[in-house]
């Protein structure tokens, strides 16, 4: 049911080797199997200069780099409405651009509300903010044919308050890659 | 399942004017006084649900039950007022008076060679000790609170003049777990909480289950494999078949009064439709064509004419067209908005869910949209269905925070006697069946 579980495990880093790294040299081969492993047998202490940092950033092409690089995944709406604003434009705008470099990748746009409606209404209102979004994906040159959308009305909240902090948030499409990331 | 009526226990000649009288439009203000002391067994014998005397007891006590929960019947403290197996039929009247009883229910439970079992079901007016109804129902012994049913529901059929509601069901949507991540499961139970069964694992998300009119047919709607579309839940089987459009969501179904079709609604590109669906030959027929969003139909008992919400003109409110269609007008023009139109078995008053800032209330208006009236108050009441005889509304109320508490409440038509529906878990999206045969 959630796309996005699986995306925890695509999660990937890549290891920066900066400056701080010195050269050394290759260290003795291992011995041959099944010979007697000789404590610390080779001589070369591990060491390693310990004041650097290690950065991390996405794998390009990945999951956590499309929302890295589009400043998220989720897009939010006004009370009752299903209109692309432009916070919401700047988000959708660089999602597209980034599907335009990977084009093998496949989106599912999933459309959410508040609490504050009925829930057959919702799931209708639902379905028209991914539809939004993704109408939106399509006019900046992403093909529909990579765009599903879903409803899940008010059925699925990421906030679980029943205040108007927790109705903004649950507002939204989130744009949930479902196939060719890296 | 099949209780006939005894034909030998049917006495045509009730009694041409009863003395006391249960006026249904008065609510609770003065229930009626009752007497229902446990049935007594002339020969006690074992069946497979027990010893038809503890079978008597058992049934009074759903009778009794029944009654009360209606809000038109009190049923008084009979404790240690015991019934001889002849004082069915010739009720020593005094003894009931005495403990401030108006009507006396009565009756026995016999085992019958075949396994069945026979509740005879006598009431009386305690008072002018007139003879009220009296007839038999026959079942197997595992069936025992049905046949407790329908005694109840002869009883309030005879003293309110309304057919009854209390040999009926209820299917709904049991939820659990965090508020972000609920589990839902269908799941079905007598009108009184009894038999509750689970019918599906929780597994994919379900959503506004309802009741054909044979009874054993469901239709809901359903997130499997990611594909929110309506399915339909045989009973008896355990059968599911997805039904309807294969690439938009499909949701809000609803059978015909005849079962022969299902209305609901498609969503395409951000718009949403109303359609029809011939169930024996699954061609489908569009009757919206916006603009905006109409969705939650639902016929009127005569199938001639389908009620639902539209946000066509704005917001959300209640709209009638025909069956075919045509002549879509709005009915609803209170303050607010209004959604989840259900329209009453008996034709005359339609069901809704009246939307006002920070509070969703159960309201009910004439099929012309005159005559509202708010029958609840609450943070939010949602999705009225209508019990069989269309006297009581029952609903879902979730309450506001992070438990997002959701439960089952009943109100009559009146506005009286607000109930709390006891269910194992959380509880929303109510149906009520027709009346079991």
């Amino acid at each position: 049911m959630q796309h996005r579980a699986a995306t925890v495990a695509m999660i990937a880093v890549l290891v920066g080797l900066g400056a701080c790294a010195k050269k050394k040299a290759l260290p003795p081969a291992p011995p041959p199997a099944g010979a007697p492993i000789q404590p610390n047998s080779g001589g070369v202490p591990i060491q390693g200069d310990s004041t650097g940092t290690v950065g991390t950033r996405s794998i390009p092409g990945s999951v956590a780099d499309f929302k890295e690089t589009s400043g998220g995944d989720t897009v939010l709406f006004a009370y009752d409405s299903y209109e692309v604003d432009d916070t919401a434009k700047a988000i959708l705008g660089k999602q597209a651009e980034w599907l335009a470099r990977y084009p093998a990748v496949k989106v599912t746009v999933e459309g959410h509300t508040d609490e504050r409606g009925t829930r057959e209404y919702n799931l209708a209102l639902g379905d028209r903010r991914a539809s939004a979004a993704k109408n939106f994906l399509a006019a900046q040159g992403v093909s529909v044919a990579r765009i599903a959308t879903i409803s899940y009305g008010k059925e699925r909240p990421v906030a679980d308050g029943s205040d108007e902090s927790a109705y903004a948030q649950n507002r939204r499409a989130v744009t949930v890659i479902v196939s060719g990331a890296r | 399942m099949r209780i006939p009526a005894l034909a030998a226990l049917l006495l045509a000649a009730a009694p041409a004017a009863a003395v006391i009288r249960v006026d249904i439009n008065s609510g609770t203000a003065s229930p009626l006084p009752v007497a229902v002391p446990a049935f007594p067994a002339a020969a006690d014998a074992a069946t497979a649900a027990g010893t038809t005397a503890a079978l008597g007891s058992q049934v009074a006590g759903v009778v009794a039950a029944d009654l009360a929960s209606s809000g038109l019947f009190r049923p008084v403290d009979t404790a240690g007022a015991a019934v001889a197996p002849a004082d069915v039929t010739a009720p020593r009247f005094a003894a009931w008076t005495g403990l401030g009883a108006q009507a006396l229910i009565t009756g026995n439970v016999t085992a019958g060679a075949d396994g069945n079992i026979t509740v005879g079901c006598y009431a009386y007016d305690a008072v002018s000790t007139e003879e009220l109804a009296r007839q038999g129902f026959v079942t197997t012994a595992a069936n025992w609170r049905r046949a407790a049913h329908k005694c109840a529901d002869l009883v309030y059929s005879r003293l309110t003049g309304e057919t009854g509601y209390f040999d009926s069901r209820i299917v709904y949507v049991s939820e659990t777990g965090p508020k972000t991540r609920r589990i839902k499961r269908l799941a079905v139970m007598d009108q009184d909480g009894a038999n509750h069964r689970f019918l599906t694992n929780g597994q994919n998300l379900v959503l506004t289950p309802r009741f054909a009119p044979n009874q054993q047919t469901l239709t809901y709607m359903s997130f499997a494999d990611n594909r929110p579309r309506i399915w339909l839940y045989t009973i008896g089987s355990g059968r599911q078949e997805a039904v309807g459009d294969t690439t938009n969501m499909s949701s809000a179904p609803r059978f015909s009064p005849d079962g022969s079709t299902l209305v609901y609604s498609i969503s395409q590109n951000g718009t949403t439709d109303i359609y029809k669906l011939d169930v024996a030959s699954r061609t489908v027929t569009r009757l919206t064509r916006g603009p905006g969003i109409s969705t939650a139909p639902s016929y009127s008992p005569d199938g001639s004419k389908i009620v639902f919400e539209s946000d066509r003109g704005g917001g959300q409110q209640v709209y009638v067209m025909n069956a075919d269609g045509s002549d879509q007008r709005r009915i609803s023009f209170g303050e607010g908005r209004a959604g989840t139109p259900v329209w009453s078995p008996r034709g005359d008053l339609i069901a809704f869910t009246r939307l006002t800032p920070g509070k969703f209330r159960i309201a009910v208006m004439r099929p012309d949209g005159s005559g509202e009236r708010v029958l609840t108050n609450a943070y939010q009441d949602e999705g009225p269905t209508w019990s069989p005889n269309g006297r009581v509304i029952m609903f879902f109320r979730t309450a506001a925070g992070r438990s997002g508490r959701v439960d089952l409440h009943s109100v009559d038509l009146s506005g009286a006697n607000e109930r709390t529906i006891k269910t194992p878990l959380d509880a929303s999206d109510p149906a009520w069946s027709p009346l079991l045969p």
